[in-house]
């Protein structure tokens, strides 16, 4: 596995990321996630659905990063994702996530195929530019896809540690027993990034689109720790 | 270093060493001036963020990101308040980690500011108010040109001397509601005198924004630390 994959992958990295809960934080505010037991669950669905998305086109990101691309491709990419992402809280995380993943990504790979991705689409979707500084780094589309799926649960595990109190150690359990799905999901996107984009798979989840649109809402009225 | 120290190291290991910042960045003329202001919680942070925009507002293009864990708490008691118009003022979220937020991933804060940098062109000043934190909350100097450290007497008159990277490294250290010191039983003479000797050369300040609503010496402060623009 390319080392800028597993840095992308850091929870210490400077993208922005530890504000998203990825939908944990409206589920934990509706009771639905209470305690470790009912972590498995939400993770693995998030995996299956926005994991399996963003794995797909960060894959298919770094394939196109690692090649000479038409003009006009970032835009097209992102149009796809962004056609699977009906949720326009969803859409303003990812691209929050894309924004200061590129600005971070800028100054530690800086490159030509970024420079050309940006003024395409000033603020690109996250999994895109994971999928392009992995290409740009020499990683390989699965070594894009497998880091964000596995941030797919990464960052709403962390939040429920924050949120709920619950005990790390188990969380990191909960964590690791998802690693051979993690996998599955990152191989099934690696299969398919030389795909055209409007080829790409697309899973959805409507009950996270749902969390992450009423937890915009929400907001505005009460006590909300997370963008997202 | 103690007198029988006669030689010096190339690095000191000495935590409680202070002394300003040799690596003060230079702010490109293109973008405004960022200032942060950090602190326990309850310390003041909001009330002097709003002493500053009443004080600077009518002389400096001012917009001000605020992290308080209540989101837009901190943002609507500037609105109330009456000293910013609305949409000078951005809240972000920090994800129940607001030492993070201005310290280790500035991304949610740096996007904020661009934001209001875009909306208001010409921008002087940003003032980032951080949430309330420990003594050890800096702000990463990617985020901020400059900070302030706001400690109150109510807090105790120990914290001072408790030191941390608060207390001992930020621009400023203020020291707040010196009028409520008689009724806590705080020294006020200690607290200054340990702040003193924490920071070495670096400046302390003490205030009551009940007896000078308007902070007009942190305001002066502020003033002498803005770089001059160009044109």
């Amino acid at each position: 596995m390319d080392v800028c994959a597993l840095i992308l992958a850091d929870s210490r990295f400077p993208g922005g990321g530890h504000v998203h809960s990825g939908g944990l934080e409206e589920a934990v505010n509706r009771k639905l996630v209470t305690s470790e037991a009912d972590l498995p669950g939400f993770l693995r669905s998030r995996l299956r659905t926005a994991g399996a998305l963003a794995a797909a086109f960060a894959a298919a990101s770094a394939h196109a990063a690692s090649r000479s691309v038409h003009s006009g491709y970032w835009r097209e990419l992102d149009a796809e994702l962004d056609a699977r992402t009906p949720s326009p809280a969803q859409r303003l995380a990812s691209r929050a996530q894309g924004r200061g993943t590129a600005r971070a990504g800028a100054a530690a790979w800086p490159s030509p195929v970024l420079t050309t991705l940006l003024a395409e689409t000033p603020r690109p979707h996250h999994p895109v530019v994971c999928g392009a500084l992995t290409g740009i780094a020499g990683g390989a589309p699965a070594d894009a896809a497998i880091a964000v799926a596995y941030l797919a649960v990464s960052g709403p595990a962390s939040a429920a540690v924050r949120l709920l109190g619950l005990d790390p150690f188990a969380v990191n359990a909960v964590v690791a027993r998802l690693g051979a799905e993690v996998s599955r999901v990152a191989e099934a996107a690696a299969a398919v990034a030389g795909a055209d984009p409007a080829e790409l798979p697309a899973p959805a989840s409507p009950a996270l689109d749902l969390f992450a649109e009423a937890h915009a809402r929400h907001h505005e009225e009460e006590v909300r720790l997370f963008a997202s | 270093m103690r007198a029988e120290h006669d030689h010096v190291h190339p690095v000191s290991f000495d935590p409680t060493e202070t002394g300003p910042d040799r690596y003060a960045p230079a702010p490109a003329a293109s973008r405004a001036y960022r200032i942060g202001i950090g602190g326990p919680v309850g310390s003041g942070k909001t009330a002097l963020t709003a002493a500053l925009c009443r004080a600077l507002g009518g002389e400096l293009n001012l917009a001000v990101v605020t992290n308080d864990i209540y989101t837009t708490e901190d943002a609507d008691f500037l609105r109330k308040a009456g000293v910013l118009a609305p949409e000078r003022v951005e809240a972000v979220q920090t994800g129940a980690c607001p030492h993070t937020a201005i310290r280790d991933d500035i991304t949610a804060n740096l996007d904020a500011v661009e934001t209001l940098e875009s909306r208001f062109p010409g921008l002087d000043l940003v003032i980032i108010e951080s949430g309330g934190d420990n003594l050890t909350a800096v702000f990463s100097r990617g985020l901020a040109d400059s900070q302030v450290f706001v400690v109150d007497v109510a807090g105790g008159d120990k914290v001072p001397r408790k030191g941390g990277p608060g207390v001992t490294t930020a621009d400023l250290l203020v020291i707040n509601k010196t009028d409520l010191a008689p009724l806590v039983g705080a020294d006020l003479t200690v607290m200054t005198a340990d702040a003193h000797c924490m920071r070495g050369d670096l400046p302390v300040i003490t205030q009551s924004l009940v007896e000078t609503p308007d902070a007009p010496d942190v305001a002066a402060w502020v003033r002498s630390v803005l770089p001059v623009r160009a044109g």
